[in-house]
C-alpha cells in the first residue's frame, strides 16, 4: 500500500494528485469554499502571480533567475496609469506599459547573457533600480486613474467570468504551447538541461536568454496593467515580494531551479495550490501572520517532495 | 598525405610536456586506434582535435586543408565530432529532440513534429540504431545514450569521429551494437579515431594503430596484421624503470589499516585489504576500476553500505572525512584542483584548514601557532614559494601536492596516508621528492596506500600491489612477484562486469 502510494506521489503526475486531494479536502472542510463567488475570487487573487509565473517558468527552466518582476509590475502599472492620464488614450497607456516592461526585461537579458553577470545579482540590481523609477515618477504617491474605462479592464466580464481571468487562461495556453511545441521552448529546456550540449548543437544560447527576459518583461507589463486597473490606481509600492511568490509557485509546480525541467500544467497547479492555501486560510479567519508560516512550510514540503522524486528517478 | 593528418603536435602544460612532436596520419574509411597509458597524451590529443585546447606547435589537416579551430564549435562545424565519456545530451528532451537540437524543422517557430520524427527516424534506420526516438533521454540506459550520441555524429554527416573510451560503461551486448555501428560508419568512408585501453577491442575494430607514451609517439602501425598484443603492451609500457624511484626496503610492522568487505553505492563488490606500518601498498588499475571509489569509502567521503574499517585495532565509524581524520586516516584525492586545493586562498590557509582546531587558545585562533605550522611544513616539504601568503593556484602541481601533504601531516596523529594519483601532472623532479617523502613517512611508521594508473610508478615505489578491475580486487602481488605482464593482465578486463561499478 505504501509502496503504491509512494509511486503515485513521486510519479510525473504526483503533484496533480496532491492538488486534487487538497482541493477535495478543502472543499469538504472549509465552509463557503466551493461557491461560484469564492472560486472566481480565488482565481482573481492568483492572476498576477499566475501571469508572471508563465515566463518565470522559462527563466528558471533556462537556469536563470529573475528577482525584478515585482518592481517591473509596479513600474508598468504606474506607466500605464500616467501615460493614459497624460495622453487621454488608454491604448497608448497600455502600449507604453508593455514597452517599458519589455525594455527592462531586455536590459536584464543583455546584461546577463552578453556581459555574463550572474542573473541573481543583475535582477537584484534592476529590482531596486526599477522600484526607484516607480517611486520617482510619482513622487512616491499613488496616482489615480482619470478615465473610468480603465477600471473596466479588471471589472468587465465575458460569459460571467472577469477579463483578468480570461487573460490568465489565454496566457497559460499560449505559454504552454510555446514551451512544448516551438523551437524557442525546446531551446529553453535544452539550455537549462545542458548548456554546453546546446551550444555545441548550434543553439543561439545568448539570444534565447535575452528573449526569455524580454518576454518576462512584456508579461510583467500585462500583469502590471491588470493590477493597476484592479486597485484603481498606479501604486509605486505595489507587488512588493511578488518575485518570491512567483518563484515559489513555479517550484511548487515542479520547475527545477537547476534548469531543464518545467511543465505548464505543473506551474498552473503550483499557482493554484498557493491560491487555495491563502484563500482557505482567509475563509478560516487565520490571521495573516500565520499565513506566512503556512506558505513557507508548503514550499519546503514541495521542494522535499521534488528532491525525493528526483532521487527516485535517479535510482531507476 | 593522409585524409586526417597530425603533424608535429606539441603541447606543454605548466611543468609537464603533454605532447611532443607527435605526427601520424589516418586514411579515409579507417578505424584508427589510439592507445597508451593514462597520462600518455591521448586525451590531450583529442582535446586539440576537438578545438578545446590549442597546440603550442604543429598542425592538424583534414583532406589537405589545415584546420584552425577557435572553439569546439568550430571543430564541430568542420565535421569533427568528439564523443566524450561524459555525454553531451539534454536529459529532459526526447531522443528526436536531442538529435534535432540546433536545427529543428519548423515553420514560424513552431516545430514540425511530424517532419522531425520522420527525418530522425530515417537517419536512425539507415544507421541501424534501434531506439524509440520519442523517449526522453533521461529514461535511457547509459548504453542507449551512447548510441544517441553517436547518432548525433551520423545526423551531422561528420567527417572525423573521435570516440574516447566509448565502451567503458557499456555492457557486452551494447558494445557489440556499437561495434557494428562503427563498422558501418567505416564503410561510409568516415575517419574514426578510437581511444581505448582494451586490446581486445582495438584488435577487433581497428585497421591501424598509434601508441603514445609520455607524450611521444611510441609506435605507429599501418596495419595490425603482424602486430601482437604483447608487442603493443610493450610499446605502451616501454620505458625502463630507471632510478627516479629510489626505492628503499623497509620492514613492515603491525597492521595499521584493515578494511573488511567494504562496499558502497559506487563499489558494489565488497573489497578487503590491509596495510601495515612502514608499508607502501599500491593500487593499480585502469580508470574506472573502482580504486578511487574504494579509497573514498575508506576516508568516509562517500557513505558505505557495508563492511568495517579498523585502524590500529579500533573500529572506525568513518561516516565522514571528519571521523576518518580523527581516527588518523587521510586522503589526498586524485582531483587536486577540485577536491584538494582551496583556490584563491594562501598556502598558509591551505595547510591549516584541517588541523585548525589544534591552533586555538580559549576558542581563539592563535596566529603565531598557524604561521609556525605553515612555515614548518613549507620548509620540511620544500615547497617552492616566495612566501606562505602566496595564493595556492600560483604554485606548480608538485608544490600544490606538497601543500596538501603538509595539510595532513600537520594533523600530527596520522597513521594511514592514502594518496590517489599522487604524481599526476607533476614533473619528474617533484615526483622524486614526493616519493622520498612517502618513504620517510613509511619509515616513521605510517601505513601508506598509493593509488596510481602509472604502472612503472606502483612497481617502482610499492612494497605490495593490489590490482583492481571492474570494481573488484583481482590480484595481489608482493614486490618479488612484480611483473608488468601479470599486473596488466589482471587490470585489463577480458570479460566485462559492468554491474560491478554503478555508473
Amino acid at each position: 500500500m505504501t509502496g503504491r502510494l509512494k509511486k503515485v506521489l513521486l510519479g510525473e503526475q504526483g503533484l496533480v494528485v496532491i492538488f486534487i486531494v487538497a482541493f477535495a479536502l478543502v472543499s469538504l472542510l472549509v465552509p463557503n469554499f466551493l461557491t461560484d463567488r469564492n472560486m472566481l475570487g480565488l482565481l482573481q487573487s492568483v492572476v498576477t502571480v499566475g501571469i508572471v509565473a508563465c515566463t518565470m517558468m522559462f527563466c528558471l527552466a533556462a537556469r536563470d533567475f529573475d528577482l525584478s518582476v515585482g518592481s517591473i509590475v509596479a513600474f508598468a502599472g504606474m506607466v500605464a496609469v500616467m501615460a493614459s492620464n497624460a495622453t487621454g488614450s488608454i491604448l497608448l497607456g497600455l502600449i507604453a506599459a508593455i514597452v517599458c516592461g519589455a525594455v527592462v526585461g531586455w536590459v536584464n537579458g543583455v546584461v546577463i547573457a552578453k556581459f555574463r553577470i550572474n542573473a541573481l545579482i543583475t535582477t537584484l540590481a534592476t529590482m531596486q533600480i526599477v522600484r526607484g523609477f516607480a517611486l520617482i515618477s510619482s513622487g512616491g504617491r499613488a496616482v489615480g486613474i482619470n478615465s473610468p474605462d480603465f477600471y473596466q479592464l479588471a471589472l468587465s466580464k465575458l460569459l460571467g467570468i472577469p477579463t483578468p481571468i480570461w487573460v490568465l487562461a489565454v496566457l497559460f495556453a499560449i505559454f504552454g504551447f510555446v514551451l512544448n511545441s516551438t523551437v524557442f521552448g525546446k531551446n529553453t529546456l535544452a539550455i537549462g538541461g545542458n548548456p554546453e550540449a546546446s551550444r555545441l548543437a548550434g543553439v543561439n544560447v545568448d539570444r534565447t536568454r535575452i528573449w526569455i527576459f524580454t518576454l518576462q518583461g512584456v508579461v510583467c507589463g500585462i500583469a502590471g496593467i491588470l493590477l493597476a486597473s484592479r486597485i484603481t490606481s498606479g501604486q509605486p509600492n505595489a507587488a512588493v515580494g511578488l518575485e518570491l511568490s512567483v518563484i515559489s509557485a513555479c517550484v511548487l509546480g515542479g520547475v527545477s531551479l537547476a534548469g531543464g525541467r518545467a511543465t505548464m500544467s505543473g506551474v498552473i497547479v503550483g499557482v493554484l495550490i498557493m491560491g487555495i492555501a491563502e484563500n482557505a486560510m482567509n475563509l478560516l479567519n487565520i490571521p495573516a501572520f500565520y499565513q506566512y508560516i503556512v506558505r513557507g512550510v508548503i514550499l519546503l514540503l514541495a521542494v522535499l517532495l521534488d528532491n525525493l522524486r528526483s532521487s527516485a528517478l535517479g535510482r531507476r | 598525405m593522409s585524409f586526417l593528418e597530425f603533424s608535429n603536435i606539441t603541447k606543454t602544460y605548466p611543468g609537464v610536456k603533454a605532447l611532443s612532436d607527435v605526427s601520424f596520419g589516418v586514411e579515409k574509411g579507417a578505424v584508427h586506434g589510439l592507445m597508451g597509458e593514462n597520462g600518455a597524451g591521448k586525451s590531450t590529443l583529442i582535446k586539440i582535435l576537438s578545438g578545446d585546447q590549442h597546440a603550442d606547435a604543429g598542425e592538424i589537416s583534414i583532406d589537405g586543408k589545415i584546420q584552425v579551430y577557435a572553439s569546439t564549435r568550430d571543430a564541430f562545424d568542420n565535421g569533427v565530432i568528439v564523443i566524450h565519456q561524459e555525454l553531451q545530451l539534454v536529459p529532459e528532451l526526447s531522443v528526436a529532440e536531442n538529435l534535432s537540437l540546433g536545427r529543428f524543422p519548423a515553420s514560424a517557430g513552431v516545430i514540425a513534429r511530424r517532419r522531425m520524427l520522420d527525418d530522425v527516424g530515417a537517419k536512425l534506420k539507415s544507421a541501424g540504431i534501434d531506439i524509440d526516438m520519442r523517449r526522453k533521454v533521461k529514461t535511457l540506459s547509459i548504453g542507449e545514450r551512447q548510441m544517441v550520441e553517436i547518432a548525433k555524429a551520423v545526423m551531422l554527416d561528420a567527417r572525423v569521429i573521435a570516440l574516447d573510451e566509448p565502451t567503458s560503461s557499456l555492457s557486452s551486448r551494447e558494445s557489440e551494437i556499437l561495434f557494428k555501428l562503427i563498422d558501418r560508419l567505416r564503410g561510409e568512408g568516415k575517419v574514426i579515431l578510437y581511444v581505448s585501453h582494451r586490446l581486445d577491442e582495438v584488435f577487433r575494430l581497428c585497421d591501424s594503430l598509434t601508441v603514445l607514451r609520455d607524450g611521444k609517439l611510441a609506435a605507429h602501425h599501418q596495419s595490425l596484421k603482424d602486430v601482437t598484443r604483447d608487442q603493443v603492451v610493450a610499446e605502451m609500457v616501454g620505458r625502463e624503470i630507471s632510478d627516479i624511484w629510489g626505492f628503499r626496503p623497509r620492514k613492515a610492522g603491525e597492521v595499521r589499516l584493515k578494511v573488511d568487505n567494504l562496499s558502497g553505492a559506487r563499489l558494489r563488490t565488497p573489497a578487503s585489504f590491509e596495510a601495515r606500518a612502514g608499508e607502501i601498498v599500491g593500487f593499480f588499475g585502469l580508470i574506472g576500476a573502482g580504486r578511487s571509489e574504494l579509497m573514498r569509502l575508506v576516508f568516509g567521503a562517500d557513505p558505505r553500505s557495508g563492511g568495517t574499517i579498523t585502524v590500529d585495532g579500533k573500529a572506525v565509524a568513518a561516516a565522514s572525512p571528519h571521523d576518518a581524520i580523527r581516527a588518523g586516516v587521510v586522503l589526498c584525492s586524485e582531483d587536486r584542483k577540485h577536491d584538494g586545493i582551496i583556490q584563491g586562498r594562501s598556502i598558509e590557509e591551505n595547510i591549516n584548514i584541517s588541523s585548525r582546531r589544534h591552533h586555538t587558545r580559549f576558542g581563539m585562533l592563535s596566529r603565531t601557532s598557524e604561521i609556525a605550522t605553515a612555515e614548518t611544513f613549507i620548509k620540511k616539504l620544500k615547497v617552492r614559494t616566495p612566501s606562505r601568503k602566496q595564493d595556492i593556484v600560483n604554485l606548480s602541481g608538485g608544490n600544490q601536492q606538497k601543500v596538501i601533504l603538509g595539510r595532513w601531516l600537520s594533523e600530527q596523529n596520522i597513521c594511514v596516508l592514502i594518496v590517489d594519483e599522487p604524481t599526476r601532472g607533476i614533473d619528474v623532479g617533484a615526483k622524486s621528492e614526493i616519493y622520498e617523502l612517502l618513504y620517510r613517512l613509511a619509515e616513521e611508521g605510517m601505513a601508506i596506500v598509493v593509488v596510481s594508473s602509472e604502472l612503472p610508478e606502483v612497481m617502482g615505489i610499492c612494497d605490495r600491489i593490489l590490482v583492481m578491475c571492474g570494481g573488484r580486487i583481482n590480484a595481489e602481488l608482493a614486490r618479488d612477484q612484480f611483473a608488468e605482464k601479470a599486473i596488466l593482465a589482471a587490470a585489463l578486463p577480458d570479460k566485462k562486469t559492468p554491474d560491478a561499478i554503478a555508473s
